[in-house]
C-alpha cells in the first residue's frame, strides 16, 4: 500500500502543547501543507502571535519572527518591505488581533500591504484562562463575563473582518472553520488563495477561522466543534467577505 | 490489521483521545484504547474493522481532522 497521508515536511515532528481538540493545531498543518504544495518553504516567513499560538516557530518549520502582542501585521509590513522576494504571513489570535492589535491590522489592510494575515478566532482569549474577547459572543461564558455577555455593558461582538473588507487596500477576505472534515478542506483553499495573491502582488488579504477552543469553552472536542455550527456561525457567518483578486492560479 | 483497500496507523505518544476521528471514520474503525500514553492521554486504536462491511478504504478522513497529526494513511 502507498502512503497517502503523512506529516507534512514543513510541520516539526514536535508533540503540540495545545490542548485535546485545539484548532490551532489544525491550522498550523494547513499552512505548512500549503507551504509546502506551492514549494515557498525556503522564502516564507511567519510571524506568530502572543497568545496560545505564541510557539508556532516551534512547530512550524519555516523562518519565523516573532511579534508584540498585537504587532503582527506591523512586523509583517517591514519584513515584507525589506523583503519584497519573500512570502510573509501572520497567525493571531482574536484577542491579539481584534483588541490591542486592532490600529495595526487595519492601518496595514488600508495601506494594502502585500501580506497574509491569519486570524484565529475562538472567541476567547485562550492562553490566559478564557477571559472576553472582543469576539465573545452575545450570552457566552467568560471568566470575565459570568452569566454570559451582554451587550449593554459588554458591547456586542466586533466583525472585524467586514471592517477591514471595507479597507481600500485589502483584496481577499474569507472567514471559514475547521470543525469538519469539508471546512478543513475549504479553509486550506483559502489559505492557499492567501498566499497566491500575494505571489501575485495583489496586496491584503486575510482569512478569519472559526477555531475550536474546548478547554476554555468547557466542552469535549467533539462537542466543541458542534457549537461552532450551531453558535458561532451565528454571529459569524462563513463566506467570502471581499474578492476583488478574482480567479487565481 | 489491515483492510483490503486501505489502513492507517495511529501513533499513540502523539495523540490525545480527542475523539474527533472517531466521530469522523464512516465505518467507525477507531476506537480509544484503556492503557494511558506517557502524556496521560487515552489515544486512539484502529480496529482494521472485523468485517467486510466495515474496511477502511483509506479514505483519510480520520487524518484530515486530526489535531494532533498522529494518524497516517495508506491506500491500495
Ligand atoms: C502587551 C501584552 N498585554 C497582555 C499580554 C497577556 N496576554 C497574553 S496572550 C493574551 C490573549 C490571547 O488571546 P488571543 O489573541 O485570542 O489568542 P488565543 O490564546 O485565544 O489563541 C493576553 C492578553 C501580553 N502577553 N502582552
Ligand atoms: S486554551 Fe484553547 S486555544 Fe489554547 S491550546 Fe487550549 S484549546 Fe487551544
Ligand atoms: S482512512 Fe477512512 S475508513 Fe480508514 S480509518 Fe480513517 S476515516 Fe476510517
Ligand atoms: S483525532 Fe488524532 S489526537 Fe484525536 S483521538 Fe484521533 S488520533 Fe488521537
Ligand atoms: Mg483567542
Amino acid at each position: 500500500m502507498k502512503k497517502v497521508f503523512q506529516r507534512p515536511r514543513y510541520l516539526k515532528k514536535a508533540v503540540f502543547h495545545y490542548c485535546p481538540g485545539c484548532g490551532h493545531s489544525i491550522i498550523h498543518r494547513l499552512i505548512a501543507e500549503v507551504i509546502e504544495e506551492l514549494n515557498i518553504g525556503e522564502k516564507t516567513i511567519g510571524v506568530p502571535p502572543a497568545g496560545c499560538a505564541v510557539l508556532a516557530y516551534d512547530y512550524l518549520d519555516v523562518d519565523m519572527g516573532e511579534a508584540p502582542h498585537g504587532r503582527g501585521a506591523a512586523v509583517a509590513t517591514g519584513l515584507k518591505r525589506v523583503l519584497p522576494d519573500h512570502i510573509i504571513f501572520s497567525y493571531q489570535g482574536d484577542g491579539d488581533i481584534a483588541a490591542i492589535g486592532t490600529a495595526e491590522t487595519i492601518h496595514a489592510a488600508n495601506r494594502g500591504e502585500n501580506i497574509s494575515v491569519f486570524f484565529i478566532n475562538n472567541a476567547c482569549y485562550g492562553m490566559t484562562g478564557g477571559q472576553m474577547a472582543p469576539t465573545t459572543l452575545l450570552g457566552q461564558e467568560s471568566t470575565t463575563t459570568p452569566g454570559g455577555r451582554r451587550k449593554d455593558r459588554d458591547a456586542a461582538p466586533i466583525d472585524l473582518s467586514e471592517m477591514l473588507a471595507i479597507a481600500r487596500g485589502s483584496v481577499y477576505i474569507e472567514r471559514t472553520t475547521v470543525n469538519s472534515p469539508k471546512s478543513i478542506r475549504k479553509t486550506k483553499k483559502a489559505i492557499t488563495k492567501s498566499f497566491k495573491i500575494q505571489m501575485a502582488g495583489l496586496g491584503f488579504s486575510l482569512i478569519e477561522i472559526l477555531s475550536p477552543c474546548p478547554v476554555n469553552w468547557k466542552m469535549a472536542p467533539v462537542e466543541a466543534a458542534r457549537w461552532i455550527d450551531d453558535e458561532m456561525i451565528k454571529t459569524f457567518p462563513l463566506k467570502v467577505i471581499k474578492d476583488t483578486a478574482g480567479k487565481i492560479d | 490489521m489491515a483492510g483490503k483497500k486501505g489502513m492507517i496507523t495511529i501513533d499513540s505518544e502523539l495523540c490525545k483521545g480527542c475523539y474527533l476521528c472517531i466521530a469522523a471514520c464512516p465505518y467507525g474503525l477507531i476506537e480509544i484504547f484503556d492503557e494511558l500514553n506517557q502524556f496521560g492521554y487515552y489515544p486512539a486504536h484502529f480496529t482494521g474493522g472485523n468485517d467486510k462491511n466495515r474496511e477502511c478504504t483509506g479514505c483519510a478522513t480520520c487524518a484530515l481532522v486530526c489535531p494532533d497529526v498522529a494518524i497516517e494513511v495508506y491506500r491500495e
